[in-house]
């Protein structure tokens, strides 16, 4: 789960991670007092998931409660590539003397955690790595020893930070490996880490991306899910604990494991279509989650065909088959199912279907044979 | 011959007492595999359908000799019960847990790699591994897999590997040994660990391999197989379609930027001479092509 920019300051306060004074606002008399508070100049982030909020015109200064009315109105409500700013962020405008990159993250590859720092901050990293590689240091952090201070030191000092900075970063290093570790992160990035002409250094900005698996041990997350940017097919599958991910085409996807399921947007696309949905319903799935799944995809009202692609292991096909008759006679499933069941009980779960008099589904023996009729029933059902 | 385990692997199940654990346990011994022992703290002394119960792997191991264990408990729980398996002696540990955080696995897999480097950790999040008609630990369906081999299978995804089984068995090419790796960010094996026995195992004569989105362990195996594998080698990548930035179900399945993408993968395997198919049904009539003309 991505945070936005004001909940990963918030993330990185808890763990003593130095943030500009500020808060966040949902409408304009509350971003003018936020402004009051911390004091002018103010800057005014739009909370939005995408990058270039700038040029957008998403981040602002204002100098007076006039000038936070004008920017805060214009910016709350904005449109910046698809997403609509729904709050924002006010805190007092810093001065910057220089501006640094730090972050931690998991690299898959070594197997370690990966510390990355560059005295080029302020910039996208992924241009400072094209065009000049060099100028990123990187350290690779054994999981079971932790960074100490000492390599954090040496790691910054080696990145040419400036020498009032050194310390300051140092602190912010070590403590940022705490929130990343602690705070079960996959991903925190400062960019820009600054150092202020009085020579503090602070977060300017927040990226931190949660890992969903560690959810059951802060309780503390589910502040962040609600407003987390889901479709309303998305919400939907979420109440039902699906596993759903919204897409743009018409064949609605329904499958058990998230390899099948990838495999299964695979051949759809191979056969000419395109995939509404990724859905994997997952191993040991029952009649009820197969019911659901169903009316998840019908509440899309771009689907025009359904292909359930199933290979039972844990899961049981005659459970899956049960599933399908349920949902037929549960709601109005408007667009036809082509189903395809191997594996546990296949057989039973074809023997189910057989006796289905409602005429929606449609068996196929295999997989490529499936995709190819969803894609034509989709075509044929416009 | 197979890799990892075979007939004589004695194996023990950490959560036999659980309902999964339950109920793969007793099916993986139906099978035919040696399920000597169980582990549920408190336990000790009870039995499952005749297996004896004990608290800790330590005393299960000294009093079944088992060498390999199957862990089925949930993910708050796994990381210690792959370290008490470690701890207990346990040579080969399997685990199908779904779910654990990524800093445990990193933690988890790391203090394996230094204070046990002889202990291989197979998953988590994976279906397991079987070898026809001689071991199977995991939640794979025995009656998709056939035995006499000459291929050997290593899928990062589950339900990917029994489509590749059932390919494989239906067209009357056995496997060797079957591995399913496991979908997350850190799994305790890898392509090259399983390609490499592949290589070794003088009855594996081919290798089908199952990759996915996410990380760069199909391209890393792509430079293993270029240098040091002799075998032919027939691969399916599944996530042509899949958008960037999104989860596709597995933790580690994830495109992020450009790294990671399905095409990336399928290029580097390509340029590595693996036959790569666009498809599961194609990846196994190409196997069968493959085993026709050894």
């Amino acid at each position: 789960m991505d945070l936005f920019e004001y909940q990963g300051k918030q993330y990185f306060a808890k763990f003593g991670i130095p943030v500009s004074p500020g808060d966040v606002a949902d409408n304009v008399d509350k971003a003018v007092s936020v402004a009051e508070v911390v004091g002018y100049p103010v800057v005014i982030k739009a909370q939005v998931q995408v990058g270039g909020r700038g040029k957008a015109g998403g981040i602002k200064i204002a100098n007076s409660a006039t000038e936070v009315v004008e920017h805060a109105s214009n910016i709350l409500g904005m449109d910046i590539k698809g997403h609509v700013v729904k709050c924002v962020w006010i805190e007092h405008a810093s001065d910057i003397d220089k501006e640094y990159y730090v972050s931690f993250t998991l690299d898959r590859s070594a197997k370690k955690h990966l510390c990355m720092v560059s005295s080029q901050g302020g910039v996208e990293i992924e241009q400072v790595a094209q065009e000049n590689p060099g100028a990123i240091l990187k350290l690779h952090v054994d999981p079971t020893q932790g960074i100490s201070s000492d390599e954090a030191r040496e790691l910054v000092t080696n990145a040419h930070f400036d020498p009032r900075a050194i310390e300051g970063a140092t602190d912010i290093l070590v403590r940022l490996y705490e929130c990343f570790t602690k705070g079960d992160a996959d991903l925190v990035e400062v960019n820009p880490l600054i150092l202020t002409p009085e020579g503090k250094v602070h977060a300017l900005d927040a990226k931190v991306t949660l890992d969903d698996n560690a959810a059951f041990r802060h309780p503390e997350w589910d502040e962040y899910r609600k407003t987390e940017e889901l479709d309303e097919r998305e919400q939907l599958a979420r109440s039902k604990g699906l596993n759903y991910i919204g897409l743009t085409g018409e064949v609605g996807i329904i499958a058990n494991g998230a390899g099948l399921a990838m495999s299964t947007l695979d051949v759809v696309n191979q056969a000419g279509g395109s995939a509404a949905n990724f859905l994997d319903i997952g191993g040991g799935a029952n009649a009820d989650v197969m019911a659901s799944a169903l009316e998840v995809i019908n509440s899309d009202k771009a689907v025009r065909s359904i292909f359930v692609n199933i290979f039972g292991g844990i899961t049981r096909c005659e459970e899956v088959a049960t599933g399908i008759i349920e949902a037929i006679s549960r709601v109005d499933i408007a667009s036809p199912i082509v189903l395809r069941l191997d594996g546990t009980n296949a057989e039973e779960g074809r023997m189910i279907i057989a006796q289905d008099k409602s005429g929606k589904v449609i068996s196929k023996p295999t997989m490529l044979e499936a995709a190819q009729t969803a894609v034509e029933l989709a075509k044929g059902n416009k | 011959m197979s890799i990892f385990v075979d007939e004589n692997t004695k194996v023990i199940v950490q959560g036999l007492t659980g309902s999964q654990g339950r109920f793969h346990g007793l099916r993986n011994r139906e099978y035919g595999t040696k399920v000597v022992g169980g582990v549920t703290p408190g336990k000790a002394g009870s039995d499952v359908e005749g297996i004896p119960v004990f608290d800790s792997v330590r005393d299960c191991v000294a009093k079944t000799g088992a060498d390999t264990s199957f862990v089925v408990v949930p993910p708050k729980f796994a990381p210690d019960a792959i370290l008490e398996a470690a701890q207990g002696g346990i040579r080969l540990i399997v685990c199908i847990t779904e779910g654990i955080p990524a800093q445990d696995e990193a933690r988890v897999y790391n203090i394996l790699a230094n204070d046990y480097p002889n202990t291989r950790l197979i998953g988590p999040n994976c279906p397991g591994i079987i070898s026809p008609g001689k071991c199977n630990i995991g939640i794979t369906s025995g009656d998709i897999a056939k035995a006499g081999g000459p291929v050997g299978i290593v899928s990062r995804s589950g339900t990917l590997t029994y489509q590749a089984l059932h390919e494989l068995s239906l067209q009357g090419v056995g496997q060797t040994t079957c591995v399913g790796i496991g979908g997350d960010p850190v799994p305790g094996t890898s392509f090259i660990d399983c390609l490499r026995e592949f290589e070794r195992d003088p009855d594996t004569k081919a290798v089908m391999m199952i990759g996915e989105i996410g990380g760069d362990a199909e391209e890393r195996a792509a430079e293993f197989i270029a240098k040091e594998m002799s075998k032919p080698v027939v691969a399916y990548v599944a996530g042509v379609t899949a958008p960037a930035g999104k989860k596709m179900g597995h933790a580690g399945a994830i495109i992020s930027g450009s790294s990671g993408t399905a095409q990336a993968k399928m290029e580097a395997l390509e340029a590595a001479g693996v036959k790569v198919a666009p498809n599961p049904t194609k990846a196994g009539e190409l196997m069968v092509e493959v085993v026709k003309a050894l």
